[in-house]
């Protein structure tokens, strides 16, 4: 559906010097699929998605819609935003103030070619405004709508057109707390029903787990681990992805040899058994992720593979959970576990890592 | 899809074999070569023509340095230069002083009648200068002046009090008139300075006189020294005064000597040009100033706290004297000029009031300017230019706004200076420049209303420039995009995002600037000829034939429909949320 091959970007920054932002990223989304942009501020994310849109020129690469090439330097094809008919929902929303909610939604319709009948915009406007239902404010100032209906306006102006591709800008960033966690499941709900192409821009990891059904991790302009949700998390393909989604706790550690699907490590607080996505040689430093949540602490000695014994450091009740820092050696790994374990600061604890969940990377 | 697939394919192609047509960038070349061709061929050709000898019917003009050489070689040159120093240092002197007194009585104490200060903001843009002096003058002229005839009734002489033609009249009279604009800058500067830096050096262990020279000072200094620049400039520009005061006693500065020069026969407008150079080598150097004193005054920016509001003083029993003070002040300037000129418009013949002139008040003034021959065709003119001028210098700055502010095009401030320039024009210089660019460029606008549009025009360019840049600045450029991404081409977005966004702005600016055509004079004097008269000629030729009461009459309805149209600017201002630029 869309593929996008090589895509190099740069921009001019106020000394006039060109920075390199993106890097021969390439990815492909299938139809109907939520893909995500994931990474921290600059990385080349949002110069990627406006690339896309057509509001940026890339240096060089192949960007591609149903088919039809929008972008291609080799071919020296850049189709400008405006005839791209692609639907994109802003940061800042973009709610044009001087407009009504009616106006806003109905813009894409009466600008846009082939022209529209007064019949069919007013048709197709109330159906957007209903699907995201803000059909009885049609009437009302965009200006007068809380932070909640301005995001599901801008929706809905970007959806109205019925475009291939849906492209958002960290739409829920501007978002109190509580507001963006219902959007959230809403995005979701609407994306799922519609089944609309959608690509995501954002830098919070929670929103890209809970709504993308293929991730791209990227750092520096280039694209670091592309998966699902939980391959990302569960299966973090280098260090920086690792650190990234979720929180973890880093170890080094050196090779001792392959055991069957496992390799076993010599590691700073003692040999463990771990998972590791590539092919490791004896004798290699690597660095092993472990999970807080993967941590399992017990008061009682348990037996089996990777099991440690340490003393509680400090601890921090969260209310749904417990946050435990744990001193192994000169270490102190941090472990999430149930309210309900009450080990005492300077208490020896035991510590067990399913060696599953103990992903060794090569060094960065 | 097929439908992107097919148009996809048409770009290409139509890319590859021929530029497609794009009014975008017609607009945008448009208003580009507008603003060069306003902004530098009036400069090129004043400094060309300073550089020539008078061109006449048999003789080509060739190039010279005698008009350099005759203008710095005359001791004359050297009193006209000596004489606008004096002019222009006494009057922003004296206008500071003014200004900056009434302004910390206003911010920083408990005078009583605070509502009428603010009137004060809005008598600069309601009396044009001409209009006040020549109330000035019927207030201060040694012999009908009615100061001097009042204070010699007081105390029986025949001593001359107040003769307002002369150096110090010429002052008192400009001070007057740029004293509001001194108030408006200091107030500005007083309320931008929190009280809590002077109170901390207080608690430090200050003095008075420490916390003065060590905090107050260094602090407020940009702001004092930017309101004098300020008003240095404008004393240095402005001709009315020196006109009507200074040239019939022979006290001579640049700007009436310019038009001196070009008004004799044959006139010398040589000398005129390099008389002009001059003065826009002075004004350059001040607006450069300016410019490099608003940029530093970033550094200032810990200044500008918000929400504070300043301990007043209290002044006790002596608030009676600095509300005494401001009525007199409020009464040289609005009320004795605008009740001189009403009386004046009521008399047949103008005399000075007595019972026996009470007698014989008349309408018969305003029935004479209503039937006067040129009066009509003036308004026409002035209207036409005024709307017109106001309505170009706004749709041209919206263009040239939204290149230098939301693009990233190469050269966008040198656009962005090249549009700024005319501000460095004092009016009758840039008369005297399109004067000389039109009198060689034989397309048939000299001697039109033409010739005037594109004098109104450039030289308020920069008004425009700077309203839409207030406004183009807050408009999040995504708002722009999402335009683009419904399928809006530029001109689409351009016409029905950008310019309703930019509304506030642009009908503000549009109506300051519909104001400030209509009072323009000092270009006008020398480009206007018969038939292309505007209000503010009129008045001018009016004071020339001595006809005092028409005139009188004249600008009393002037000053009334100016009031209309600046109280109409103030309410749109506040109705959109603007503040004055």
């Amino acid at each position: 559906m869309l593929t996008v091959r090589g895509l190099c970007t740069e921009y001019i920054d106020e000394r006039g010097e060109s920075i390199r932002a993106a890097h021969e990223v390439s990815f492909e989304v299938p139809q109907g699929k939520l893909f995500t942009l994931l990474g921290p501020s600059g990385c080349g994310k949002t110069t990627t998605l406006r690339s896309i849109a057509g509001l940026e020129r890339p240096r060089s690469g192949e960007i591609t819609v149903e088919g039809t090439v929008i972008y291609s330097s080799e071919r020296n094809v850049f189709i400008p935003p405006n005839r791209r008919r692609l639907g994109m929902v802003f940061q800042s929303y973009a709610i044009w103030p001087h407009m009504t909610v009616f106006q806003n939604a109905a813009f894409p319709l009466q600008v846009g070619k082939p022209r529209n009948s007064r019949k069919t915009i007013e048709e197709r406007v109330r159906r957007v405004l209903k699907v995201v239902a803000l059909e009885d404010m049609a009437e009302r100032e965009a200006t007068k709508l809380s932070g909640g209906q301005q995001q599901r306006l801008a929706l809905a102006r970007a959806l109205v057109m019925e475009p291939p591709l849906l492209l958002l800008d960290e739409p829920l960033s501007n978002l109190d707390a509580k507001l963006r966690e219902r959007m959230r499941f809403e995005l979701k709900r609407l994306q799922r029903d519609i089944g609309i192409t959608t690509v995501y821009v954002t830098h919070d990891q929670s929103e890209a787990l809970a709504l993308s059904h293929s991730i791209a991790v990227m750092n520096k302009g280039q694209i670091q681990q592309t998966g699902s949700p939980r391959e990302i998390y569960e299966r973090p393909g280098s260090q920086f992805v690792a650190d990234f989604i979720g929180s973890t706790n880093f170890l080094h550690a050196t090779v001792i040899g392959r055991e069957g699907d496992l390799y076993r490590v010599r590691s700073e607080i003692g040999d463990l058994k771990v998972r590791a996505g590539d092919e490791l040689d004896p004798g290699m430093p690597v660095v092993v992720s472990v999970r807080p949540e993967d941590l399992r602490l017990s008061e009682q000695a348990t037996r089996g593979d990777n099991v440690l014994q340490g003393t509680v450091h400090t601890k921090v009740f969260l209310g749904e959970s417990v946050d435990f820092e744990v001193k192994v050696g000169e270490r102190v790994l941090l472990s999430r576990a149930h309210p309900s374990l009450g080990t005492r600061v300077g208490h020896p604890i035991y510590l067990s890592l399913d060696a599953e969940k103990c992903i060794a990377l090569r060094e960065a | 899809m097929s439908s992107l697939a097919s148009s996809a394919t048409r770009t290409t192609t139509a890319r590859r074999l021929q530029p497609r047509f794009d009014a975008k960038w017609l607009i945008i070349g448009a208003c580009v070569a507008l603003a060069l061709y306003l902004g530098v061929v009036p400069l090129g050709f004043l400094l060309w023509q300073s550089f020539f000898t008078p061109q006449s019917a048999t003789q080509a003009a060739e190039l010279t340095l005698g008009n350099y050489r005759e203008a710095y070689g005359s001791a004359r040159t050297w009193t006209l230069f000596w004489n606008s120093l004096v002019f222009a240092a006494g009057t922003s002197a004296l206008a500071f002083c003014f200004g900056t007194l009434l302004a910390w009585m206003n911010e920083r104490t408990n005078t009583p009648c605070k509502a009428l200060f603010f009137a004060l903001s809005i008598i600069p843009l309601i009396i044009p200068g001409i209009l006040f002096t020549v109330a000035w003058i019927l207030l201060g002229s040694p012999k009908i002046g009615l100061v001097n005839l009042v204070l010699r009734g007081i105390f029986d002489t025949d001593a001359v009090f107040f003769n307002v033609y002369s150096m110090w009249g010429m002052i008192w009279v400009d001070a007057l008139h740029y004293s509001p604009i001194a108030f408006l800058l200091m107030t500005a500067a007083f309320r931008s300075m929190d009280p809590a830096l002077e109170e901390s050096a207080v608690m430090s262990g200050a003095s008075v006189l420490q916390v003065v020279t060590r905090v107050t000072l260094p602090l407020v200094w940009p702001a004092i020294f930017a309101t004098l620049l300020i008003l240095f400039v404008r004393a240095i520009e402005s001709f009315e005064v020196p006109a009507l005061l200074g040239l019939p006693v022979g006290i001579q500065v640049f700007t009436s000597a310019i038009f001196r020069a070009v008004h004799r026969y044959p006139s010398e407008i040589g000398l005129a040009s390099s008389y002009a150079v001059t003065l826009l080598v002075i004004t350059t150097i001040g607006v450069y100033f300016q410019s490099v004193l608003s940029t530093r005054g970033n550094r200032y920016a810990t200044m500008t706290g918000k929400g504070f509001r300043p301990r007043l003083i209290d002044l006790g029993r002596w608030r009676y004297l600095t509300v005494a003070i401001f009525l007199v002040y409020f009464l040289l300037i609005v009320v004795l000029p605008f009740a001189v000129l009403l009386w004046s418009s009521l008399q047949k013949f103008y005399s000075v009031p007595s019972m026996e002139a009470l007698q014989r008040l008349t309408l018969e003034p305003y029935r004479t300017i209503l039937g006067y021959p040129s009066l009509w065709r003036s308004v026409w003119n002035s209207l036409l230019l005024a709307l017109g001028s106001a309505t170009i210098v706004m749709l041209v700055t919206s263009v040239i706004c939204w290149i230098v502010v939301k693009t990233r095009l190469r050269g966008r401030w040198l656009l962005d200076n090249v549009a700024s320039l005319p501000m460095v024009f004092p009016g009758i210089v840039l008369g005297l420049a399109l004067m000389i660019v039109y009198l060689h460029l034989p397309i048939g606008v000299y001697g039109t209303l033409w010739i005037l549009l594109i004098a109104y025009v450039t030289r308020f360019l920069p008004y425009g420039l700077r309203y839409n840049t207030i406004s183009m600045l807050q408009i999040h450029k995504e708002l722009e995009e999402s335009a683009a991404m419904c399928g809006a081409s530029w001109t689409t977005t351009f016409r029905r995002i950008v310019l309703p966004l930019l509304k506030p702005g642009l009908l503000a600016g549009w109506i300051y600037i519909v104001i400030v055509s209509i009072r323009e004079l000092s270009s006008s004097i020398l480009l206007y000829s018969p038939g292309t008269e505007v209000i503010s000629i009129l008045i001018w030729e009016l004071w020339e034939n001595g006809q005092y009461v028409e005139l009188s009459a004249l600008g009393v309805m002037f000053i009334l429909a100016l009031l209309v149209l600046v109280m109409l600017a103030q309410w749109v201002s506040r109705r959109f949320g603007i503040k004055e630029a």
